[in-house]
């Protein structure tokens, strides 16, 4: 082990000329396993396989090889991007192409194994094969990148993830890792690294769009003795789970990005402040910081350069609000996360008063490509104002979910109907929420637009962090938005009123518009109705008022909500009805004689003890005691429960 | 077995005020909670009034003041598991054990918080037991599930 340590950085990281000599690029295709001797065993391992199974998934691998005493290894990968495939399993049998299993679950994997290696693939749990020129052909078997799901996306910034155990240092530096921040350090100045981001033309992928090069630039042209780099691993939109999966799943990419970016803006300290819930993420992160310190890629002169690093990681404590710049430099100083006016910004003052670049995963993951491949090559792909990739973590209702990553231009549609494979079980579609709990819905009629930051702010949409919830028919928008509403309310700070009122009173006046009808005598009617029509009026003065992005977008959701489906909330509101079915207020039920058995199981669940009847006679529901809760629609075998 | 406090405390031996957060996250990662104890050493360490940390360890919510219970539940939050019912596994959770998200049961039982997302979106609604995956929870399942639990406690 000592001496590929070595090898490889004589050889390769320190390799002046850009050609390696083939007798390195065979080491390295031994470190990639491009030709294995011996079956290797892929499988995935990030939170959402987790989540499917996949840690007994590889103590069942591990026990079939031993058992069997097979001359086979098995590998961690991180994930590929198919949540519906996970666990994903994927067989490379020396001198065939790799095949690729899904939804492997402990109990498949002998049959599936056993399988494999005596001809007989089961056919059901098959996703497809890749391979490359000289490999034998699976005969009949699709190919893994002509699924539509893979074929219409562009993987540049996912295109280590799940090919490589993200724990390798080895097979990261093998897949052409590490050599372009080496190049940086010993022959690039600070200035011609950040002329070849700005000329890229890289913009900040969560959300803002901001010129990296830009912002790179005002860091290292304002005077002072120390500067900061931190990367914004704080992702904690509900639904949003792309920078988690590119930590679980490429940690080395991230942390050469990070090492150039630190770099270019002349700062030897980089922070990189984490989610508090993301433990994999975390000791994934940490394991390879470790392994990248013991390669002497950071630390004090690093490789003879002059140049010093040093890469910590923060913990979050807990608040969404301090995924925003300034109180994310307060909560690093130990201050409570509150956000604060800008300017300055952090880029002239930002963490302990020195300048300070924040940069999201994304942003950062393009940094060595760009470096490796040059500006150009960035360039070419996307559009003109907004060049590269973006990544989207699919989610909702849509057949195929997971991590995604489109040219930009790619429209709206395609990610809906070609890659998610459009809405689950013959519903109909009805909107995408795009960019977390303070996105806007985009309807049909917006399908067309493309993923571009300029052309969704033109039609007032914003870009977002990655959150791509698909919304089906059967979702109540007015709940949905209070849902929303409900997370922003807990999330506010409470520094700025706008925000802080602002949010709890939408809440309210939300939450009174879902409520069942009370006691008219009492006035509660007329206040709700005098708040609904408050409703736009909060939100617009929270939207030009509040301090910072969190007040400022949070009415978002309700404002794009009632701009589309005003209709719901007047269903809602004038005639008490919702016509999802969702909202438990404004539901009652009723039960069909000609259908009820008598059977008494939803009698004796009912929590408020609403409906009575004879045994083995058609029972009856109180309307005044019921609450709409629902137990008994869910309950009953023989639907003879209607909902009104 | 938890380490002595003082030992933790001694790790930051510059005693800045921008180590406040990690030092409050180790002594909690170590003990479970914040005792009365730790945050008035804290307090005298850093030269902070406990007052100023207290207001500070309760503006972020991954702080907690009373210890865990025995088993943990979280619940997944985020809009694919809203969308696929995550509330009403809240409401049933709150309505088996009678505590709010971040309390924790008399008995020392249980405790339960809501996280905004864990990124299993279409295996949702999610909850972890002790760190353990449940995916696809419907709420039916649940006093089932915590009556297994208690089982497990008690014979403990």
């Amino acid at each position: 082990m000592e001496d590929l340590k070595s090898f490889l950085i004589e050889k390769v990281l320190l390799f002046e000329s850009d050609t390696l000599s083939s007798d390195t690029e065979k080491v390295l295709g031994q470190v990639r396993r491009e030709k294995p001797a011996q079956p290797v065993v892929y499988l995935s391992s990030g939170t959402s396989s987790l989540i499917a199974g996949s840690a007994r998934t590889y103590s069942a691998i591990e026990n079939y090889i031993s058992e069997n005493a097979l001359e086979a290894k098995l590998i961690s990968v991180g994930c590929t991007g198919p949540a519906n495939f996970e666990p994903l399993v994927c067989v490379h049998i020396p001198g065939k192409n790799k095949l690729f299993f899904r939804n492997i679950t402990e109990e498949k994997v002998e049959p599936l194994l056993n399988g494999v290696f005596h001809n007989d693939i089961n056919e059901d749990d098959l996703a497809g094969q890749t391979g490359t020129k000289g490999f034998e052909l699976w005969p009949g078997i699709p190919f893994m990148d002509e699924h539509p799901f893979f074929s219409n996306q562009k993987r540049v910034v996912l295109g280590n993830c799940g090919c490589y155990d993200p724990e390798s240092i080895e097979e990261y530096i093998a897949r052409g890792g590490y050599r372009s921040y080496v190049k940086a350090i010993r022959h690039y100045t600070y200035d011609e690294v950040c002329d070849i981001i700005e000329k890229s033309g890289l913009r900040g992928r969560s959300g803002g769009g901001y010129l990296t090069g830009l912002k790179w630039k005002h860091a290292l042209n304002t005077n002072a003795n120390a500067r900061y780099l931190i990367c914004n691993a704080k992702e904690s939109d509900p639904g949003a789970f792309t920078d988690r999966t590119i930590l679980e799943s490429d940690p080395h990419r991230l942390l050469e990005g990070i090492a150039i970016g630190a770099y270019a803006i002349g700062a030897s300290n980089a922070i990189i402040f984490i989610r508090s819930g993301s433990d994999h993420a975390r000791n994934r992160l940490q394991r390879a910081i470790d392994s990248a310190r013991e390669f002497g890629l950071f630390g004090h002169d690093i490789f003879s350069s002059g140049y010093n690093l040093d890469i910590v990681i923060k913990k979050e404590p807990g608040a969404f609000v301090c995924g925003e710049e300034t109180a994310l430099i307060n909560t690093l100083e130990g201050k409570r996360g509150m956000p604060q006016l800008k300017p300055p910004y952090p880029t002239t003052a930002g963490l302990f008063g020195k300048p300070t670049v924040i940069n999201n995963v994304e942003t950062l993951m393009n940094v060595p490509l760009i470096m490796q491949n040059g500006p150009e090559w960035f360039r070419s792909l996307g559009t003109e104002n907004s060049p590269g990739t973006k990544v989207f973590a699919v989610a909702g209702k849509g057949r195929m979910s997971g991590v995604v990553e489109v040219e930009m231009g790619t429209s709206i549609r395609t990610i809906l109907e070609d890659i998610a494979d459009g809405i689950r079980e013959g519903k109909d579609f009805k909107a995408i929420q795009l960019g977390g709990a303070s996105g806007s819905f985009i309807t049909s009629e917006h399908l067309d637009l493309t993923i571009d930051f300029d052309e969704l702010r033109e039609n007032g949409i914003g870009m977002g962090a990655g959150g791509f919830v698909i919304i089906d028919e059967n979702t109540c928008m007015v709940d949905l938005v209070r849902y929303y509403m409900e997370f922003i309310r807990n999330e506010s700070c409470g520094k700025c009123i706008p925000c802080r009122e602002g949010t709890g009173r939408m809440l309210e006046i939300l939450e009174s518009v879902i409520r069942k009808p009370l006691n008219e005598e009492s006035g509660t009617t007329l206040e709700r109705f005098k708040g609904v029509m408050q409703l736009e009026t909060i939100a617009s003065v929270m939207k030009d008022t509040s301090l910072c992005g969190l007040g400022q977008t949070a009415p978002n959701p309700f404002m794009s909500a009632l701009k589309n489906f005003r209709d719901e909330f007047e269903e809602h509101i004038f005639d008490r009805k919702c016509r999802a079915n969702i909202c438990r207020g404004l539901r009652s039920f009723s039960i069909d004689v000609e259908k009820c058995t008598g059977c008494t199981a939803c009698a004796s669940k009912c929590p408020v003890n609403a409906i009575y009847g004879t045994r083995l006679q058609p029972f009856f529901i109180v309307e005044d005691k019921c609450i709409g809760c629902g137990i008994c629609f869910d309950i009953c075998k023989f639907s003879a429960i209607t909902v009104k | 077995m938890s380490t002595d406090l003082d030992t933790i405390i001694k790790k930051y031996k510059q005693g800045k005020r921008e180590d406040l957060i990690p030092l409050l996250q180790e002594i909690q990662e170590d003990q479970g909670f914040l005792s009365e104890e730790a945050i008035v050493k804290t307090g005298t360490f850093l030269g902070l009034s406990t007052t100023k940390i207290y207001g500070l360890a309760t503006f972020y919510d991954k702080f907690r003041f009373i210890p865990a219970g025995k088993i943990q539940i979280k619940i997944c939050h985020g809009t694919s598991c809203f969308l696929n019912g995550s509330q009403s596994i809240i409401n049933r959770i709150k309505e088996e054990t009678g505590i709010n998200p971040g309390q924790t049961t008399r008995d020392g039982n249980f405790s339960y918080e809501i996280v905004s997302c864990m990124g299993g979106c279409n295996n949702g609604p999610v909850i972890t037991v002790n760190g353990e995956f449940h995916s696809h929870v419907k709420a039916e399942q649940l006093p089932e599930l915590i009556k297994k639990l208690k089982y497990v406690i008690d014979n403990d």
